[in-house]
This record gives structure tokens, C-alpha cells and sequence, in this order.
């Protein structure tokens, strides 16, 4: 499927609708061609988050591979929410793949993961403590005129809320610690593909792998990905086309990282996904900020402004994209 | 004023240039020219804080506050006026 080609054409909530057999078919078939012949793999492992695009993921692979050469792998840790698991073991069930649960709380704990965390929010909030929950917020973008400057919610055990805005020092630590959370993730999902010789799939959709929101070495690594093509609402497509489990699909999108539920418009996109997405697909196709407006329900300087903004995280990030960089080219064998 | 101005542009040019002095003009956005992110205004805030005293207020992170030398320099004098501070005394 190519975006490109429709750019001209009328731009309304409709543009981002694929066709979904066609869309899915392609990338089944980009899937085995991947994991065969390229990688030559005897099969794929998909860590499953009870999300939607963890669930497409592993969907299209059992649809491709056959569900004997798929493992859905399980890792939650001390602030995942329960229905993650819940929703993971009920997407593997209907699959009838094979599927593994390794809680990564030891492995994050061995690295103190949670201790530094608590750390770098004492640093802010002095009285955090045991039974108080956080989370990481962004202001709406959409307030045009102040910087997107995070800040930290933390709940305390008798549920008050106070919301404090981070220093540097804070928000790194905060930062650095809970990516181990990944990266915990990315080693267990490794173990899984070497004691099979299975490929690890990613599972970024476009939004996340555009924008970097992801995790060097964490999320961020995979051997292949087979829907970073696709915007969030067409990943929404294809789970229906590919018959996700209707709880998946009507989950609100989560980054499922810290205590307090936090959706990832409040971490990272500051804008309902809906939009984002259009926006996106405006900048990327080079399409005037007023038609993008209109389609998304925004004024023309809020587009402009997310335009930016895009443009500001695609030059942020993208050393989160590159792979290690050698003074001078290296061979090492056919691609 | 001099002095502030130097010592802002010192310390962006050290903490987000790597010292590379001759790429930053007084009147460059440091958005626009990609020098500082949402963290970079995190640890100019802090500076801010740390060096001159002063507060930063949410309703104050406004790029017409932040987003250049120049822009920083006249927000640190007013700043530095309302509480009670001559610039002269800040270097």
C-alpha cells in the first residue's frame, strides 16, 4: 500500500482506511519471506502486552508462520496492570499459540530499577514512599503557546493527587530507570528466540516508530517489524479484519510502565491518536496544515504547531534509529 | 547585562553545543535550530534556578521567554528586577 499517491485527494477522516485482506496478506507474506529467507528463522517470538498492536503482531505471524512456529511471551513486572496478562493469555488462547510467563520483576529489582526510580522522585516529591503510585505527564500540545515540559503525578497511599513539574536531574532518572523495563523484556524475549531459533518481532506502529517512542535497546530492538507502516487507527483496522478479541481492540492504548495508568497521548503524542494520526500523515505526504485542519477537527496554527512538533521529535530521536556507527564500512557478508 | 548574556550563552553553548561557540547567534531559536528539547528547557530552568536564583513559573515556559539568548537575557532582567535584584550584582 502506498500513502502517496491518494495525498492529492479530498482529505477527510477516511483517508487513512486501507484495504484491509490486501494489507494483511502483504505483510503475511512480507512476514515469511522475513523470517525464512532472510533471517532464516524457524519461527517467531512476539512479547505480548494485552495491547492492540502486540496483538496484531502476533496475529499476523500465527497467520503467516502457522501457530506452531509462534510463542507469545508474557513478561509483567510489579506496576503492570493485571488486565495486560489477563488480555495477553486470552489473545494466545485464541490463537492457540504456545506462550510463556516470565514476570521481569527480579531481574528489574536486581538492577534496581525500582529503587532508582524512587530515587529520582524523592528528588521532587521528598515524602514518595511505599503505596504511592506516579506517572509521567505531557500538557496537550495543543496549548500552543508553552513548551511541552513534563511533569510528574504521584498518588499517595490515602489517593491524593499532586501533580509537580520535573527537574532535569529528575526526570533522567526517572527516565533511565524505567527503561530497564524494556530492556528486561528485550533480554527474556531473546532467551525465548535463541532456545527455539526463532526471529523476535517488534511491534511499533508508525506514531511510535516515527516519533521514537521507543526504547534503545529496550522495545526498539527486534529482527523485524512488521507494522511500523501503519497508523494507529490502521492497526485498529487490521485488529478487526484479523479478529483481535473486541476487549483488545476497545482498550485504551497504555503505556503500561508506570503505577498510575497513563495513557501515551499523556507521555509522549499530547494529542488523541485519532489526530495524531492525521497529522502525521499530513506532514509526512507534505499536505497544507488548513486540509489536515479541517479533516481533524483542529485550526490551522494547532496543526502547525503539531507539524513542529513532529519535526522537532523526528530530530530528537533520531539516534534512537541509528545502529552502531563505524569509522569506516565493514563487510560482513551478504545481506 | 553583558555579563548575563555571556554567562547564559556560555552555559548553552557548553551544555548543548559542546562548546561550539560559533554556531549559536544571540537571536538563533533554540527550537527551531534544534539546540534545545523538552529536557534542554528542564535543565535551563534549572540553571536558572541554580546560578540566579530565579523561579521559572509554569505560565512562564513560553519560547517568547526561552527560546533564544537574547529572549532569555530580557526575561532574567525582568525576572531579576522583580525580585529586587540589580543584573549588576549577578556575575
Amino acid at each position: 500500500m502506498t500513502l502517496s499517491g491518494i495525498a492529492s485527494a479530498k482529505v477527510n477522516t477516511d483517508l487513512l482506511k486501507i484495504d484491509v485482506a490486501a494489507e494483511a496478506g502483504r505483510i503475511e507474506s512480507s512476514i515469511r519471506d522475513i523470517v525464512v529467507n532472510r533471517l532464516k528463522r524457524k519461527g517467531a517470538v512476539v512479547g505480548v502486552s494485552g495491547g492492540i498492536d502486540s496483538s496484531v503482531v502476533a496475529s499476523l505471524c500465527t497467520r503467516a508462520l502457522g501457530k506452531d512456529r509462534v510463542i507469545a511471551l508474557f513478561t509483567p513486572e510489579a506496576d503492570s496492570s493485571g488486565d495486560s496478562l489477563r488480555l495477553g493469555r486470552a489473545l494466545a488462547a485464541q490463537l492457540g499459540i504456545r506462550s510463556f510467563l516470565e514476570d521481569i520483576s527480579p531481574i528489574l529489582a536486581g538492577i534496581r530499577c525500582y529503587e532508582r526510580r524512587d530515587e529520582a522522585i524523592r528528588s521532587v516529591v521528598p515524602e514518595y514512599g511505599p503505596g504511592y503510585k506516579m506517572k509521567i505527564v505531557l500538557p496537550g500540545l495543543l496549548d500552543a503557546t508553552k513548551y511541552a515540559i513534563f511533569s510528574l503525578v504521584v498518588q499517595s497511599p490515602t489517593g491524593e493527587t499532586r501533580k509537580v513539574r520535573l527537574t532535569a536531574d529528575a526526570y533522567l532518572g526517572i527516565l533511565a530507570a524505567t527503561n530497564c523495563k524494556q530492556r528486561a523484556r528485550k533480554v527474556v524475549e531473546y532467551f525465548y528466540a535463541d532456545r527455539f531459533q526463532y526471529a523476535v518481532a517488534g511491534t511499533p506502529n508508525r506514531l511510535e516508530y516515527d516519533q521514537g517512542f521507543f526504547v534503545k535497546g529496550g522495545d526498539g530492538l527486534a529482527d523485524f517489524k512488521p507494522i511500523a507502516h501503519l497508523y494507529k487507527s490502521q492497526v485498529y483496522q487490521l485488529a478487526a479484519h484479523v479478529g483481535v478479541p473486541e476487549e483488545i481492540q476497545k482498550r485504551p492504548p497504555t503505556t503500561d510502565t508506570y503505577s498510575l495508568e497513563q495513557s501515551q497521548e499523556e507521555f509522549y503524542f499530547s494529542l488523541p491518536l485519532a489526530k495524531m494520526d492525521l497529522c502525521l500523515y499530513g506532514k509526512t505526504e507534505g499536505i497544507p496544515a488548513d486540509q489536515i485542519a479541517e479533516a481533524a477537527d483542529l485550526t490551522v496554527e494547532q496543526v502547525e504547531r503539531m507539524y513542529q512538533q513532529i519535526e522537532a521529535k523526528r530530530n530528537a530521536t533520531s539516534y534512537l534509529h541509528s545502529s552502531a556507527i563505524l569509522v569506516e564500512p565493514v563487510a560482513v557478508g551478504a545481506d | 547585562m553583558q555579563a548575563i548574556a555571556q554567562e547564559l550563552r556560555n552555559f548553552v553553548v557548553n551544555n548543548f553545543l559542546f562548546g561550539q561557540n560559533e554556531k549559536l547567534r544571540n537571536d538563533d531559536s533554540f527550537f527551531d535550530n534544534g539546540i534545545i528539547d523538552s529536557t534542554g528547557i528542564l535543565e535551563l530552568v534549572g540553571f536558572l534556578h541554580e546560578r540566579f536564583g530565579v523561579h521559572v513559573e509554569d505560565q512562564e515556559l513560553i519560547p517568547e521567554n526561552l527560546d533564544s539568548i537574547d529572549r532569555l537575557v530580557a526575561y532574567l532582567q525582568a525576572k531579576l528586577r522583580e525580585n529586587g535584584q540589580a543584573s549588576a550584582s549577578v556575575h
